[in-house]
C-alpha cells in the first residue's frame, strides 16, 4: 500500500525571520507543488508570525555535498591558517585592526 | 504627490528595515545601486591586478601564499557583490561589458603602480584599510544582499589588512634600505588610500540620495576623518615619518586635523588619466577574452552530459 505522502513531493522550507536577515532552513514537508508547499510551510511553520518571507525548494533539487567526504572535500584549506586575521601577531596599541 | 508604493518603501526606509530584491523600489534607487554594488564588485576584481603583479616575486614563499589567499579573497569578494547586483536585474555580462567600455567606474587607487614589494605591504594596510571602514559602515546599507554581502566581506577583510600591516613592520623593523622601501610606499599610498573615500560632501554627485535612502550610512567626509585617526598610531608604531605633516590633534574636535587633498589628482585618475587607466582595463579585456575557450569548454560540456543523460531516460 502506498501511502500519500510516498506520492507527494519533498519540499525543504526555508524562512526570513526578519527583512535583512539570510531566509535559514527550518525543515521539510510533503505537498503537491510548489504553491501548496508555501501554504503548508506557513501553516506549518509561521504559526507564530516566524517569518516574513518563506522559500520551498524541491528537496531533489538541491544538490549537497557529502559530510563523510569532509576530510578531503575541505582539505586544500585545512593547511592554511594565514587566512585567519588571528594568524597575525601585532604590536598592542595597534592589534585592534 | 506619492503613492501608495513609493510611501511603503519610504515607511521601510525611515523604519531602518532592509529592502528585499521582489520588493517595489523606485526606479532611481535600483540605478543608484546598481551603479554603486557594481563598481563595488569591479573594484575587488581590478585590485586583484596591482598585487598579482608582485605575486612571482614575493621575497618568501610564506609571503607568497598568504598573498596568493589574499587576491583568491578578493575574486571571492567581487563574486559576492556581482551576484548581489544580479538581484537588481542587470546581468553579469552587462556589468562586464559597462566596465571594459569604461560607463562603469572602479576605485581610482587600482590606478596606481606597484613599484616596489613594500607596497603590497602598503595596500594590505592602507588600502583594504580604508575599504573597511567604508564596507563596515555599508553593513548597515538598506538593502538586503548588500548588507549580508558587506557583513560576509568584513569578516573575511581582516587578515587583508593585519598580513598587510605585518609585512610593512617586516620592513620597517629592517635594514636602512628596507626602511626606506617601506617608507616611500607610505608616502605614495596614503594620500590615494585618502581618495578612495571619494569627493568633498558637497562635490559628490550621488551622496544626498543615497544618504537620504540609507544606501550610505556615514558621509565621505566622515569615513575618511575615521581613516586619518585610526591611522596615525599605526604609522607611529612602524616608526615611520607621517607623509601629512599638517597632522595635528585638534582637541575641540576630538578628531586629527589634516591637509587638503589634491583633488586635480582626483578627479584626473577618475577620469582616466591615471597611471594605469588604460592597462587595468586591457588586462581585463585580454584575460576575458583569453578565457574564452574555457567558457565554451563548458557550455561544450554541459551539452554533451544533456545528450547523454536524455539517451540514458530515453
Amino acid at each position: 500500500m502506498t501511502t500519500v505522502t510516498e506520492k507527494l513531493e519533498l519540499f525543504e522550507v526555508f524562512v526570513r525571520s526578519k527583512r535583512g536577515l539570510d531566509h535559514k532552513h527550518v525543515g521539510s514537508l510533503h505537498a503537491e507543488d510548489h504553491e501548496q508547499a508555501l501554504e503548508y510551510a506557513r501553516d506549518c511553520y509561521t504559526r507564530r508570525s516566524e517569518g516574513v518571507s518563506i522559500w520551498v525548494v524541491k528537496s531533489s533539487d538541491i544538490c549537497a555535498s557529502q559530510e563523510d567526504d569532509a576530510d578531503c572535500f575541505y582539505d586544500p584549506s585545512d593547511d592554511k591558517p594565514y587566512r585567519h586575521a588571528t594568524y597575525y601577531v601585532l604590536p598592542d596599541p595597534v592589534n585592534n585592526m | 504627490m506619492t503613492t501608495p508604493q513609493e510611501e511603503n518603501f519610504m515607511r521601510k526606509i525611515s523604519a531602518e528595515e532592509k529592502i528585499e530584491p521582489k520588493d517595489w523600489m523606485p526606479d532611481a534607487y535600483r540605478k543608484n545601486l546598481i551603479r554603486q554594488i557594481s563598481q563595488h564588485a569591479h573594484s575587488e576584481v581590478i585590485g586583484m591586478q596591482p598585487e598579482g603583479n608582485w605575486l612571482t616575486r614575493a621575497p618568501s614563499l610564506r609571503r607568497k601564499a598568504i598573498l596568493l589567499s589574499k587576491i583568491q579573497d578578493e575574486a571571492g569578494h567581487g563574486l559576492y557583490l556581482y551576484s548581489a547586483c544580479e538581484t537588481l536585474g542587470i546581468s553579469r555580462s552587462e556589468m562586464i561589458e559597462q566596465l571594459q567600455s569604461g560607463a562603469a567606474k572602479y576605485s581610482s587607487i587600482f590606478n596606481y603602480p606597484t613599484l616596489t614589494w613594500a607596497d603590497v605591504g602598503a595596500i594590505g594596510w592602507l588600502v583594504d584599510g580604508a575599504a573597511i571602514v567604508n564596507q563596515v559602515s555599508l553593513q548597515r546599507t538598506s538593502y538586503g544582499p548588500y548588507s549580508r554581502g558587506m557583513i560576509r566581506i568584513c569578516k573575511e577583510e581582516s587578515f587583508h589588512q593585519r598580513q598587510g600591516y605585518e609585512a610593512m613592520l617586516a620592513l620597517a623593523k629592517g635594514s636602512e634600505g628596507q626602511k626606506a622601501m617601506a617608507q616611500d610606499a607610505l608616502d605614495r599610498f596614503y594620500w590615494p588610500a585618502l581618495m578612495m573615500f571619494g569627493p568633498h560632501d558637497s562635490e559628490s554627485a550621488h551622496s544626498q540620495k543615497s544618504m537620504e535612502w540609507k544606501i550610505k550610512r556615514e558621509t565621505n567626509d566622515d569615513l575618511r576623518q575615521k581613516f586619518v585617526d585610526q591611522t596615525v598610531k599605526q604609522i607611529e608604531v612602524l616608526g615611520l615619518e607621517h607623509p601629512d605633516k599638517n597632522i595635528k590633534w585638534n582637541e575641540a574636535r576630538g578628531h586629527y586635523d589634516s591637509s587638503d587633498l589634491n583633488w586635480d589628482e582626483f578627479w584626473s585618475v577618475i577620469n582616466g588619466n591615471g597611471h594605469c587607466n588604460r592597462q587595468r582595463v586591457e588586462h581585463h579585456i585580454a584575460a576575458h577574452d583569453e578565457g574564452e575557450w574555457v567558457r565554451d569548454a563548458i557550455t561544450a560540456y554541459n551539452e554533451k552530459k544533456r545528450a547523454k543523460n536524455a539517451q540514458h531516460a530515453a
